[in-house]
């Protein structure tokens, strides 16, 4: 980066206002991308970035919302420097704003570095492979779609669909097996609720795990314009935790819908071509420069994994946020309104779910050696019986074979017995040992995924008395 | 040196003043940085430029200086097992030089050049060379890498010389003065020269059942497999790069993962190619522009792909090209496009995009190369693409539809209940069929041709059927339909389906893949002919032999393949009418 100019420059040259941006003019010398202080009429000072400058125009967007902004006395300082955050390890337990200023009524830290927001690509040829299975104690998760260290997995969930329940269970539960170390929440609450932002406090606060955590609250209420600001602070500050002080950081999202209405709100406004539903075209780049910031670097102990969480409009999975965001991340935990209703705890819909680094944490010495095929059956076998379950709604259940009646059976105990399991925090060995239980109520020949020997070693049928 | 100034910046798109006299596709140094970037439009003395890196921290007013040569790749000795970005510059170099995150402004050679390659000559003083014919020999691990006359320069040998040389270092003069080393470089955009183009008639093998034997692909063929997330685009474009029986693969990651990258990288050196038994690593060249690399250089990186893949085939080599995934190419078109406010086409697409789409499947091909006397050469691309919601009438999918060859459809339910590879049997086709006849009565058997259209039957079949079991029940139809839901079951779990990560069939040979077909079909056969005899299907599916037909896959041994047909044969005659 270039030396910052050391004369600050003032403009009082204001033409045009509209939604979160300004347009100053007659600007010199602004560079593309830097901050800039916008100071009211009544002395408040605001903060904002430039998204577009040519010789006569500059465009600001104005993080704190552009109301009581005038376009005769507002002065707009160019500070020549990128957006920016202080970082210190003191921030764990500690609460900020959106762009990094203390909220909770203490101090402002003091910084160890002073780091750019924006971050830099990681070099595809530094990162090291993800390969340490997280027991997130979920069976749904740690059997089917299993979670490793540096992967990024988002939650797809819908309005009123219990996601926040399941965020707050994997990041009290979530460990490395073998491994004492708990992980480093960073937590970026984007848009929502404060009663949203406060069960997360509470659920931290009685885990004792309230001083692991460093919040980021832009909530419902807080400026649109911030939330683009927010996610990039918590995983800049996340990058510090993992690469410099090699901790372990869990990043939690939520919600990723909010970021990216915001997003769209400032495409609007700078009058540019939308692409789907009015989302910018842009929005897969952006979206990844998000996302992408999770991993492993090879010498470095620390490592960023990273759970988002978003809304999906009207259970929309096809909508374009939760679309792009599978696109870019490693898998998804879909939850269904349906298995909801129907008193599934949590509601995992275990079909759309996937996980695409699952096969780099699971098997011999790191779960167990019938891990895949397990899975693998378990997802057959429970999609053929759903299918079954359309079947019957219109033959009725005496128009199926025996074996049907087997597979119809099975689809419910899956999901009474091993994807229901409320705050029960299950072991891995637990989650599979349920998986071989439920596999009895079909005939052995039907295991077609699982290996002989697994079936020999681990089928109810097979196990020694006692075992 | 051409020098202009910077007039507006607006993300990866500036403009810049002063620049009368530059030509279009220019490659451009851009501010105190130097950030490289390349000319896309002209407006009297205006130049709009999209940069290959993030344009934070630029002022109007910086310089930008024209270098007056197109965006272009070295091409010589070092280009295996390299990875590189979406311009060419080595990953690991840049690691070197500026640590775990990629930085601004750095500039690095795509080859080595203080690396001494041994170059054995093939030619002598007073031979008369052209473009492409062959000066020399490299070995490249255990690559014959052929060091060849550049396009369009031809000449008589004067002198060649042999031993130990760096890329750059001359190994051949020609009697005009033409000094030529190991190194070339060409132009991304411009497809290199061919003598002519021939007819696909070899196919890719792939040892992927489903598409080998189903829906196969040719040695110089096209192919797209487009798909939702979630349905195995990558992991399918990866066992392409793995088991494919060409000598090179240029896999580009464009606009994806960067952990699928590393996956990549980790793996294939420890891979072994089944057919020579040396590290796969060895015979790939890996370009990432992950999707938070800056998205002007993701627009590149196909080209400069498919221009490596295209400088081997004129070696004589058979090239498979993987693009993963075309989709994040067309966004970063559009993404471009719309900073340039350009009437956009349909959902904001320019309205050149298939153009540039079928220009670019155009440079795949069988060719005869440009060079003196014979040799055939191909290029193989295999794209995916990534439709929005999995909506197959996007933009991107439709357009490629119209110019590629096979067509792998990949299907979201299908990946629901891990049925991989997700391919839609009834929305797939290959327009290859015909002229790879010939070859696989050849090589596979006669009766190919017959037992794949059986099994096409078959499943076509199974739809009609099952739309009727949704409205009556199973119970409803004849044994002889019921029959055929057994049959094409049989298909589809123990034929079609074949796991990526199983030690056992990951790869499954070609003549493995014909006797599971007629396994099955053998099967189907016979259980006609017993039930027209009367046995029931009943009794059939009491048999042991279905429990056999379950395990194929495991079996190693094609004689054992061989002696189940038999056993099927006797088992199913030997069923009495139950009275």
């Amino acid at each position: 980066m270039k030396q910052a100019p050391l004369l600050t420059r003032d403009y009082r040259t204001i033409t045009y206002v509209s939604g979160p941006l300004v347009f100053v003019s007659n600007v010199k010398g602004a560079s593309f991308g830097e901050m800039v202080r916008i100071f009211l009429k009544d002395g408040e000072e605001r903060t904002g970035q430039v998204l577009d400058i040519s010789e006569d125009l500059a465009v600001v967007q104005v993080f704190e919302g552009t109301r009581g902004i005038d376009t005769e006395v507002t002065k707009v300082r160019f500070t020549g420097e990128p957006a920016r955050i202080n970082v210190s390890i003191d921030m764990l337990g500690r609460v900020f704003s959106g762009v990094g200023k203390a909220r909770d009524g203490g101090p402002e830290i003091i910084p160890d570095a002073i780091l750019d927001i924006a971050g830099t690509p990681i070099n595809p040829s530094a990162r090291d492979k993800p390969a340490d299975f997280i027991q997130t104690g979920m069976s749904t998760i740690d059997g089917l779609n299993t979670l490793v260290r540096g992967q990024k997995l988002p939650i797809f969930s819908g309005s009123g669909l219990p996601a926040n329940k399941l965020a707050a269970q994997i990041a009290r539960q979530a460990k490395v097996l073998g491994e004492g170390e708990q992980f480093a929440v960073v937590f970026v609450a984007m848009g929502i609720t404060h009663k949203e932002a406060s069960f997360f406090m509470r659920d931290f606060e009685s885990t004792g795990a309230l001083e692991r955590v460093v919040f980021f609250m832009n909530l419902a209420d807080d400026p649109t314009v911030e939330r683009i600001a927010a996610p990039r602070c918590g995983l800049t500050v996340a990058e510090y935790l993992a690469f410099t002080h090699n901790l372990h950081v869990l990043v939690i999202l939520t919600d990723m819908i909010n970021y990216c209405e915001a997003l769209r709100e400032i495409s609007t406004a700078r009058e540019e071509v939308p692409g789907r539903r009015g989302y910018p075209g842009y929005m897969y780049t952006d979206l990844a420069s998000i996302y992408e910031r999770a991993g492993r670097l090879k010498g470095k102990s620390g490592s960023i994994t990273q759970i988002p969480i978003l809304t999906m409009p009207d259970d929309d999975i096809t909508h374009p946020v939760p679309d792009l965001t599978g696109y870019i991340t490693e898998g998804q935990i879909v939850l269904s309104r349906d298995l909801f209703r129907r008193g599934a705890d949590p509601p995992v819909d275990a079909l759309p779910c996937l996980s695409r680094l699952m096969n780099l944490g699971i098997g011999p010495g790191k779960t167990r050696e019938d891990h895949r095929g397990v899975a693998d059956q378990l997802y057959a076998s429970y999609a053929y019986g759903r299918d079954l379950r359309r079947l019957v709604a219109i033959v009725g259940e005496e128009a199926l074979t025996e074996l049907d009646k087997k597979y119809l059976k099975f689809a419910d105990e899956i999901e009474k017995r091993f994807i229901t399991q409320g705050d029960e925090d299950r072991s891995i060995e637990k989650t599979l040992s349920t998986a071989w239980d439920l596999f009895a109520i079909l005939p052995e020949d039907e295991l077609k995924r699982i290996k002989k020997e697994y079936i020999a070693k681990y089928h109810p049928a097979h196990r020694e008395p006692g075992r | 040196m051409m020098q202009g100034t910077i007039s507006r910046i607006s993300g990866p798109v500036i403009t810049a003043r002063g620049m009368k006299g530059a030509r279009m596709y220019d490659v451009v140094k851009v501010g105190e940085e130097a950030l490289r970037g390349e000319i896309i439009r002209l407006e009297g003395d205006e130049a709009v430029i999209q940069v290959y890196e993030d344009t934070t921290g630029l002022t109007v007013g910086e310089n930008v200086e024209d270098t007056e040569t197109p965006l272009s790749v070295e091409l010589g000795p070092g280009l295996l097992s390299s990875i590189y970005d979406g311009v060419q510059r080595p990953l690991p170099v840049l690691l070197a030089k500026c640590g775990d995150f990629i930085a601004r402004g750095i500039s690095a050679p795509g080859l080595e050049r203080e690396r001494k390659w041994e170059f054995s000559p093939s030619v002598k003083e007073g031979d008369k060379v052209s473009g492409g014919d062959v000066i020399g020999i490299v070995r490249e691990f255990h690559f014959e890498h052929r060091i060849l006359v550049p396009p369009r320069v031809s000449g008589t040998v004067k002198e060649i010389r042999s031993g130990s040389f760096t890329v750059e270092e001359t190994v051949c003069v020609l009697d005009n003065g033409t000094r030529l080393s190991m190194m070339q470089v060409w132009p991304v955009r411009i497809p290199r020269p061919i003598r002519k183009k021939l007819d696909p008639v070899l196919p890719l093998v792939t040892g992927q059942r489903v598409f080998d034997c189903i829906f196969p692909v040719t040695k110089g063929g096209t192919a797209m497999i487009p798909g939702g997330f979630g349905t195995g685009k990558t992991v399918s474009e990866q066992t392409l790069a793995k088991w494919s029986d060409t000598q090179i693969v240029v896999y580009i990651g464009c606009g994806e993962r960067g952990n699928e990258m590393t996956d990549v990288l980790a793996e294939f050196p420890e891979l072994v190619d089944s057919r020579t038994g040396l590290p796969l690593i060895e015979r790939t060249i890996l370009i990432a522009n992950t999707s938070n690399m800056p998205v002007a250089a993701r627009e590149a990186s196909i080209y400069t792909g498919i221009t490596i893949a295209e400088y081997f085939r004129d070696m004589g080599y058979d090239v498979a090209l993987m693009a993963d995934s075309t989709s994040r190419w067309g966004e970063a078109l559009r993404e471009v496009s719309g900073r340039l406010e350009e009437m956009p086409g349909e959902e904001g697409y320019p309205a050149y995009l298939a153009t540039r789409l079928s220009a670019f499947y155009e440079r795949a091909g069988r060719v005869e190369c440009e060079c003196t006397g014979e040799r055939i050469g191909s290029v193989t691309v295999v794209g995916a693409v990534s439709p929005p919601g999995g909506d197959f009438s996007e933009p991107i999918t439709q357009n490629t539809l119209r110019v590629v060859g096979t067509f792998w459809a990949l299907d979201t339910s299908l990946a629901y209940r891990r049925h991989f590879p997700s391919v839609n049997w009834i929305k797939s086709y290959s327009l290859y069929l015909d002229s790879i006849g010939d070859w696989y009565v050849e090589h596979v058997a006669k009766d190919w041709r017959e037992l794949r259209e059986k099994t096409m039957y078959l499943l076509q079949k199974e739809v009609e059927l099952q739309e009727i079991v949704q409205l009556v029940g199973p119970d409803a139809l004849p044994e002889s339909e019921k029959a055929i839901l057994e049959v094409t079951r049989m298909i589809r779990e123990d034929f079609l389906q074949q796991s990526a990560y199983s030690d056992t069939d990951s790869f499954c040979p070609m003549e493995k893949q014909y006797l599971m077909l007629k396994v099955i079909m053998t099967y189907y056969t016979q259980m006609n002919d017993a039930m027209n005899r009367g046995v029931t299907l009943k009794q059939i599916q009491g048999l042991p032999i279905r429990t056999g037909i379950g395990r194929m896959k495991d079996i190693g041994n094609t004689d054992d393949l061989k002696k189940m047909i038999g056993e099927i044969s006797t088992g199913l005659t030997a069923l009495e009418v139950e009275k």
